[in-house]
């Protein structure tokens, strides 16, 4: 009980870092210097001291929306094995609960967007319910292809099973893997989908909801958007990559081990993050649909597979 | 006389139908018959919940009462699966009333006496629908459904748009009965004994039954709006008034999937997969239909109707699966879809009954349906606001409230496609998995739309300021619903028990006593999946509420209110928002195909420029245009023997008579 509760507090703490890093390595990657690792906790600490301003018509769902946001990739926090299968509410809710998860944080997101009534507002709410509603079948259609391999939709029984099969390469699980990986861009607000570093109003999507946020809400918000990108990594890495997580009967060695591979996991993740979003441009958002349709098709390919070849 | 489950519903019905009487006392009195009789139905609506709830664990009972014609009395039947759709009807029945005693008042419609009685003749039919154990009995109370509601819908009957609604519904609601009597003379089996037990024991060949099947599929489907017989709907719903849309879109729908379950369930015994296939394809193509088509619309009433199309949509899948797995002969994948469908079934009658009515109070609130119109109600009608966001994320399918539990237990029957015995379905079942993924992802998309646009914003018209939030009975019933959108989405076990009676007297099989713990759903194994509603929803708001006491704490709760930044551009006029276009906009694009679209788009040389958008359901082209053309034409051949001469009937007279005598001599 107290491993997995340290365990959700640290990935709380630790996913600031996590959006650190993979600014660092863009900033070496593009020969900057970068402003260094923990610039993110300096940017959550100057926000947190600022005044709040709220503009007038703002309704409660306006000011609940970032806890709302917090809270429930906190409470995904508590479910996804990160560094251990022994997650905190593992089997209070499983890959599909999951999926519902991202989708009220989204739905909140989105509603608060509209509250104000700005035409910012409107306009990424109905473009992040656009990707959302692309993004979530798809990412149901790689959780599918997870339980169709492991017969268990709950995180911990499918990353068991599939730490322990034979190393071989599973047709299905490649092309869920890169259905993934598209899911993770578009749901994290990442190029090519969104561009995280500007406020250009003609393309952005996150930015454009949040834009009427200011000071303790924004930086709920920015830490919840950091914890949700190291959700997705960890999601994807006990799905595609699951070795090195220690079980729940694991003794103190495993748990170290753990420990250790998912941080280097996750730091290897960030970089790739990195270098991809260094090397590619942002689509137009008419794009979007295709990029995401390409995503969706991918994951039940990835299904289609399973059911063809069995594996 | 025991006070048996069905002799208390039989009181109810009775009584029901004495409330409908007693409007017309005094048609006119409002304290008569909003403030007594409505309530009264109301607390007859929870009688009936709660005879139907213990009738759920009962044996079956039978009763013959002499009614009707000289050797056909009324067959009637209150087994589990009847049960279930009493409670349905019931509970549901309790919010709508409660909130229509606050809701009906004087117009110049129908007298509110004369719609009282409408509304409890509607009401005794769909549970003599229920009740009934024999064709006759079934097609009466089935009509009288059928004929009360066009009633309600055209209570504004001076209204054209009204009317030819009406006919619409009127139509296709007999077009599809008649295919019903078709279906049930079919089932008779050459007996020519109409009641369902005959029904039962009929041996039918397994071609006679397939069209037996295929009848109920399409009477049923017309009633329950499956594509392409779903046209009524986005006509029918705004044209009601909310309380009658409320139960017309929440109740009476889930009559037809009463009678689908009936005839393909128990009327059928001998299930062939094949049907599954293809309910589960109708399904399928229904539920993604209707999201996509709600997306777009800019009339709050038309996006629920189509959006009800999605649910029923999914319900069908659900009840195609259960046909597939029982085709099969895997009972207890069978009784898990089964189980899902049902739940659906409960969930939609209280979430889009409840959001319905709040479309009910905004009409009243600013006279708008539009869309367009609309904004920023939820400074000017908290209480409505509040209790529809309830329904929203409820219909969204986000957890953790009912609907997501249900549309889980379906995607956990999903999973276990794979197991079927049958390859091409094992290929074709996960395509149907994904566009159920995609429906339920749309009706997020929708539902924000929904919101988001009546409630939140700025106002888009000043008239939208002297709005008031709804009076104490709407905001009673509306809390009814709402509360049990949050208890089904919060204690699915306890409704899962329930539901194995209905699997067991209905399908043979059940889920057994997997469920272990109270609180956690497992349907089959806890390795292979769980969800406890409990702990998530406890898990979301210990997390959200440590964090607002964590940020409380340590930081200053310091707020500057100010005019909205918007980027640094002027202050935001309401003009600039999204409409309901607009916010339609991209699923129109990625959806193109599905739509007819006409638009016209201004040049710079208009005097007065226009831009006009107008966007068609495929269906009008390319199926009942082409039927009510060659209507017309037959009507005009046939228009050319009826000249207006004297003469020339004579020489019909004739003509007639010497064909006759060649054909006897």
């Amino acid at each position: 009980m107290l491993l997995p509760a340290l365990q959700t507090v640290v990935a709380i703490a630790l996913a600031p870092l996590l959006v650190g890093w993979i600014d660092q390595c863009r900033a070496w990657l593009q020969n900057r210097r970068g402003a260094g690792l923990l610039q993110p906790y300096r940017s959550l600490r100057k926000l947190f001291h600022k005044d709040a301003v709220i503009a007038h018509g703002a309704s409660p769902i306006f000011r609940a929306s970032p806890y709302i946001q917090f809270g429930a990739m906190a409470l995904a926090a508590a479910i996804i094995p990160i560094f251990s299968t022994h997650a905190l509410l593992a089997t209070s809710a499983d890959t599909i609960a999951l999926v519902g998860l991202f989708a009220l944080a989204r739905v909140f997101m989105a509603l608060a967007a509209m509250d104000i009534g700005t035409a910012f507002g409107t306009l990424g709410a109905r473009r992040e319910m656009l990707v959302g509603f692309l993004s979530e079948p798809a990412l149901l259609m790689v959780f599918f292809t997870a339980s169709l391999l492991s017969q268990s939709t709950l995180l911990p029984t499918i990353v068991t099973t599939l730490a322990h099969r034979e190393l071989a390469i599973y047709p299905s699980l490649a092309f869920a893997g890169v259905a993934f990986a598209m899911v993770l861009l578009a749901e994290n607000a990442r190029i090519p989908i969104d561009n995280p570093a500007t406020h250009l109003e003609l393309t952005m999507i996150h930015e454009a909801m949040v834009l009427e946020y200011s000071a303790r809400h924004l930086a709920l918000i920015e830490w919840a958007a950091a914890l949700k990108l190291l959700n997705f990594a960890a999601i994807g890495l006990a799905l595609f990559v699951p070795w090195g997580l220690s079980s729940p009967a694991g003794d103190g060695q495993e748990i170290v081990i753990g420990w250790i591979t998912t941080t280097l996991k996750l730091g290897v993740v960030g970089a790739a993050l990195a270098l991809f979003e260094t090397i590619s441009a942002k689509l137009r958002i008419f794009r979007a649909p295709e990029f995401l349709a390409t995503a969706f098709l991918l994951a039940v390919l990835g299904l289609l597979v399973h059911q063809l070849l069995g594996s | 006389m025991s006070l048996s489950g069905l002799n208390g519903a039989l009181i109810i019905v009775a009584a029901w139908l004495a409330i409908g009487v007693a409007g017309l006392a005094a048609p006119r009195t409002l304290a008569w018959v909003g403030r007594t009789l409505f309530p009264l139905g109301a607390a007859l609506g929870l009688g009936l919940a709660i005879v139907a709830g213990l009738a759920l664990f009962a044996m079956p009972e039978t009763r013959v009462l002499p009614l009707g014609l000289p050797d056909l009395p009324m067959h009637l039947r209150l087994d589990p699966l009847a049960a279930f759709f009493l409670a349905l009807i019931g509970s549901t029945v309790c919010g709508v009333s409660v909130y229509a005693a606050g809701y009906f008042r004087e117009g110049d419609g129908t007298a509110p006496g004369l719609q009282c009685l409408q509304y409890h003749i509607f009401l005794a039919s769909m549970a003599m629908v229920v009740l009934a154990d024999d064709a006759f009995t079934f097609m009466v109370a089935w009509e009288t459904m059928a004929v009360s509601s066009y009633f309600l819908v055209t209570t504004q009957h001076r209204v054209p748009e009204i009317l030819s609604a009406g006919f619409l519904y009127l139509l296709l609601a007999h077009v599809g009965a008649m295919s019903l009597l078709l279906c049930f003379g079919v089932l008779q089996g050459g007996s020519w004994h109409f009641t369902f037990d005959a029904m039962r024991g009929a041996e039918l060949s397994p071609a006679w039954a397939s069209v037996a099947f295929g009848l109920a599929l399409f009477g049923f489907g017309a009633k329950a709006g499956l594509v392409p017989l779903h046209i009524w709907l986005p006509e029918a719903h705004p044209a009601a008034p909310s309380p009658v849309s409320a139960l017309m879109s929440g109740v009476m729908l889930k009559m037809a999937v009463y009678g689908f379950a009936r005839v393909a369930f128990d009327l059928l015994p001998h299930t062939q997969w094949i049907w599954g296939a293809v309910v589960l394809a109708v399904g399928v193509f229904t539920g993604l239909f209707g999201a996509i088509f709600a997306a777009v619309q800019t009339d709050m009433k038309r996006l629920l109707a189509y959006s009800s199309i999605e649910n029923l949509g999914i319900i069908f899948t659900g009840l195609g699966l259960t046909l597939l797995f029982r085709g099969m002969a895997m009972g207890t994948l069978s009784a898990l879809a089964f189980a899902a469908t049902l739940y659906h079934c409960l969930n939609h009658a209280q979430f889009k009954s409840l959001l319905f009515l709040a479309t009910g109070s905004v009409l009243h609130a600013t006279g708008q349906r539009n869309l367009g119109r609309l904004g920023g109600l939820i400074h000017r009608m908290p209480r409505v606001a509040g209790l529809a966001l309830v329904g929203t994320l409820a219909m969204a399918g986000l957890p953790p409230l009912n609907g997501f539990v249900s549309e889980w237990l379906l995607l956990q029957s999903y999973l276990f496609t794979p197991t079927l015995p049958h390859a091409l379905i094992n290929m074709l079942a996960p395509l149907g998995a994904a566009a159920f993924a995609l429906t339920v992802a749309l009706a997020a998309y929708v539902l924000v739309k929904f919101y988001g646009v009546i409630f939140l914003g700025q106002s888009r018209e000043p008239a939208l300021s002297a709005a008031h939030d709804a009076g104490a009975l709407e905001c009673a019933g509306l809390s009814w619903l709402a509360g049990l959108c949050v208890l089904l989405g919060l204690f699915p076990v306890a409704v899962l028990r329930a539901l194995d009676t209905v699997n067991q007297s209905v399908l043979g099989a059940t889920l057994g006593d997997r469920m272990i713990s109270s609180w956690t759903l497992v349907p089959l194994t806890a390795e292979r999946s769980s969800y406890s509603p409990l702990a998530f929803g406890a898990g979301i708001a210990l997390c959200v509420s440590v964090t607002f006491v964590i940020v409380r704490i340590l930081y200053h709760g310091r707020v500057r209110h100010s005019v909205a930044w918007n980027c640094g551009s002027s202050a935001p006029t309401p003009r600039m928002q999204d409409t309901a276009e607009g916010f339609g906009q991209p699923i129109r694009r990625v959806f193109g195909p599905f739509f007819q679209i006409r638009r016209q788009v201004p040049t710079p040389f208009d005097e007065s420029p226009r831009y006009v958008l107008h966007l068609a359901d495929r269906w009008w082209s390319w199926l009942y245009l082409p039927i009510a053309r060659a209507v017309e034409m037959v009507a005009r051949w046939v228009g050319y023997l009826q000249q207006g001469r004297i003469w020339l009937y004579l020489l019909y007279n004739f003509a007639t008579l010497l064909a006759l005598l060649a054909f006897v001599l």
